[in-house]
């Protein structure tokens, strides 16, 4: 249980990193010269996005773990790892369309192919939770799920060149994101905020993932306690 | 290896036998690709040029091969039959590879019929669009075929292969209507080549997991 | 021994389908699982087979799926097939030597011969219950792992059955679920009740 009592601890350091990077971002960082405070939503947007793929990638690792060695709990792990990149997922379309409404006025535009990747990688990992959903407990739904973890770390890939692909016959317009190339404070403000956001998704998973743990023991408990 | 390939040959040629005897799928796949062709001619506004029809045409393709997808394993479920294949000593990826090329075949010859029918319809086929047919049949076919196996254990199988095999799919509609319009064809089909690639290979190696516990 | 099983337990989710089952089976040996039914002796079974994985305890069978013969609730056939046809698969799939003489000599012995080219949706439950007996001896198994194999066997089909396992037990290691022991009885060597 040393990951409980370390817990708090991961926990705070998360929050001062948040606290670090909101500073950064709203006082430190300069603003953009075309686009203003509307700008600041990339240091949000795109490490969310960063941390969305990392999670999805966690989820995958366990999920090869599970299918290697057959043991149970990285059934949890990985699925745990999955939803926390669902919703930070979740987050990066919705900072996404907030961005794009300050930016160009419009809550939705295709020629962002981060975006649109997004939005498929969220339609993949929903049907994820459907399928978990729709399966009883036990090793062969954990199993299913984590073949089908894997399947969306190959699909992230492959998507964004599809999406890429799909650029040339769809939407030849295109916005540029960013006109000048990031300063050194800007730079910095972005890499406060990614560690931020890695550390607040690394302390949610873990506060998860023992919730989830607990929850099971407490169930185990009570059977125990019932059948005896 | 070459038991490996009787295998596969021994479980394909079981499953055309069976649809050939039973005859529901294929049937119905054709209905249903002509009869959405239809649909999508009444669909599309007047005025509009042919480039929207090749893309209507792979969202028919795309949703006539879930159709025969849906139906891939109901043999299987019958009598449990899965069971026996799985305790057979034969490779269990050689149970996956059986089905889809059988659904493989089952997909061309709907095509056989629904290109023609397109190209009647709506406007005419080039060599890269018939090229990218044939490479993005053989990525639904081994994607779906482990995909529809995934959902046969589930409770809601009906519902939930469609939602399991969309997002999949989505890189093959690109690249398929990429072949069929885009000047730079070939690069389009290099990339489905890519997916078959590296979806049939995730697929053969994890078809094992799908069927035992 | 072939078979050995020490506290192995089996949940679906919630639900407990096996708790604490311990036994051996010498090869050569018989054993008889016997209990009402929903006591998990179809789980049992499906765990020696391999088909599921015990959630506790250790089972450990000691012949590869190539010398396993199992008979389940289900006849593991295809019914839009002939009975010729579905021995033809499964004896190539168990790479059976003498694939032919071997399938026609077991739809003689369980009186299929003459139904051989009939599709399997045409027989009665009695024929496919011995096709499915057919099916799990083609490739002369040494573990015969069968759950209740009596339902829907005639009288005649019975008969055959009673010889059949007379026969096996001599020279195979079985497995045999039922909740009518008595056919059974005389050839256990090792009784196992489920509650």
């Amino acid at each position: 249980m040393s990951v409980a009592k370390s817990l708090p601890a991961r926990a705070f350091g998360a929050v001062g990193l948040m606290a670090a990077a909101m500073v950064m971002v709203f006082f430190v960082a300069p603003e953009d010269a075309d686009q203003g405070i509307s700008q600041k939503i990339f240091y949000f947007h795109v490490p969310i996005a960063l941390t969305a793929y990392a999670c999805f990638g966690t989820g995958a690792w366990k999920a090869l773990r599970l299918l290697w060695t057959r043991e149970e709990r990285y059934d949890l792990e990985s699925y745990t790892a999955v939803h926390q990149g669902t919703i930070f997922g979740a987050l990066t379309l919705i900072t996404g369309s907030i961005w794009a409404k300050a930016s160009w006025g419009i809550w939705w535009t295709w020629s962002s192919n981060q975006l649109v990747l997004f939005l498929v990688l969220f339609l993949f990992y929903c049907a994820y939770f459907m399928l978990r959903f729709s399966l009883e407990p036990g090793p062969r739904r954990a199993r299913l799920s984590a073949v089908y973890a894997v399947f969306g770390v190959a699909l992230i890939p492959v998507s964004f060149l599809a999406i890429r692909l799909a650029n040339d016959f769809i939407h030849p317009t295109v916005f540029t994101r960013h006109g000048a190339q990031m300063t050194h404070t800007m730079f910095a403000a972005f890499c406060v905020s990614w560690a931020a956001l890695l550390a607040l998704a690394h302390v949610m998973y873990r506060i998860e993932l023992l919730g989830k743990r607990i929850d099971a023991n407490l169930r185990d408990l009570r059977e125990a306690l019932t059948a005896a | 290896m070459s038991t490996y390939a009787a295998d596969v040959a021994a479980l394909a040629r079981k499953d055309l036998r069976l649809e050939l005897r039973a005859r529901d799928t294929l049937p119905a796949m054709l209905l249903f690709v002509l009869a959405t062709l239809v649909v999508f001619h009444f669909a599309l506004p007047a005025g509009t040029g042919h480039e929207p029809a090749y893309g209507l045409l792979w969202v028919a393709l795309v949703f006539t091969a879930l159709l025969g997808l849906g139906r891939a394993w109901v043999p299987e479920r019958e009598n449990a039959a899965l069971d026996g294949l799985v305790l057979a000593p034969c490779d269990r990826s050689a149970i996956w590879l059986g089905k889809a090329l059988a659904t493989l075949t089952f997909l061309v010859a709907a095509e056989v019929v629904a290109l023609p029918a397109f190209a009647l319809f709506f406007a005419p086929l080039r060599g890269t669009a018939l090229a990218g047919v044939a490479l993005a049949d053989i990525g639904i076919c081994t994607v779906g075929s482990l995909v529809s196996a995934m959902a046969a254990s589930s409770r809601t199988r009906e519902l939930i292969l469609p939602l399991l095999f969309l997002p999949l799919a989505i890189p093959l509609i690109v690249g398929g209507v990429g072949s069929s319009v885009s000047p730079h064809g070939g690069k389009y089909l290099l990339f489905l080549a890519l997916y078959d690639g590296v979806f049939s290979i995730l697929s053969w190696a994890s078809f094992e997991y799908v069927v035992t516990e | 021994m072939l078979i050995r099983a020490r506290d192995v337990e089996k949940r679906y989710g919630r639900a407990w389908a096996l708790r604490a089952v311990s036994f051996e089976v010498d090869e050569g040996g018989c054993l008889l699982v016997t209990g009402p039914n929903g006591s998990g002796k179809t789980t049992l079974l499906r765990l020696v087979c391999g088909l599921a994985a015990p959630t506790g305890g250790v089972l450990e069978v000691g012949v590869d799926r190539a010398g396993l013969g199992f008979v389940g609730h289900e006849p593991l056939v295809y019914r839009d097939l002939t009975a010729l046809e579905n021995l033809e698969l499964y004896g190539r799939l168990y790479r059976v030597p003498e694939r032919r003489e071997r399938t026609g000599m077991l739809l003689e012995r369980f009186g299929l011969w003459d139904a051989r080219n009939q599709r399997v949706s045409g027989y009665s439950r009695g024929m496919t219950q011995r096709l499915a007996l057919c099916r799990a001896l083609l490739h002369d198994p040494q573990l015969v792992v069968l759950d209740e194999p009596y339902t829907a066997l005639d009288d005649e089909g019975a008969g055959v059955l009673d010889r059949e396992l007379e026969m096996l037990a001599e020279e195979r290691t079985l497995v045999v679920s039922t909740h009518d022991a008595g056919r059974i009885d005389a050839l256990a060597d090792t009784r196992l009740a489920l509650a």
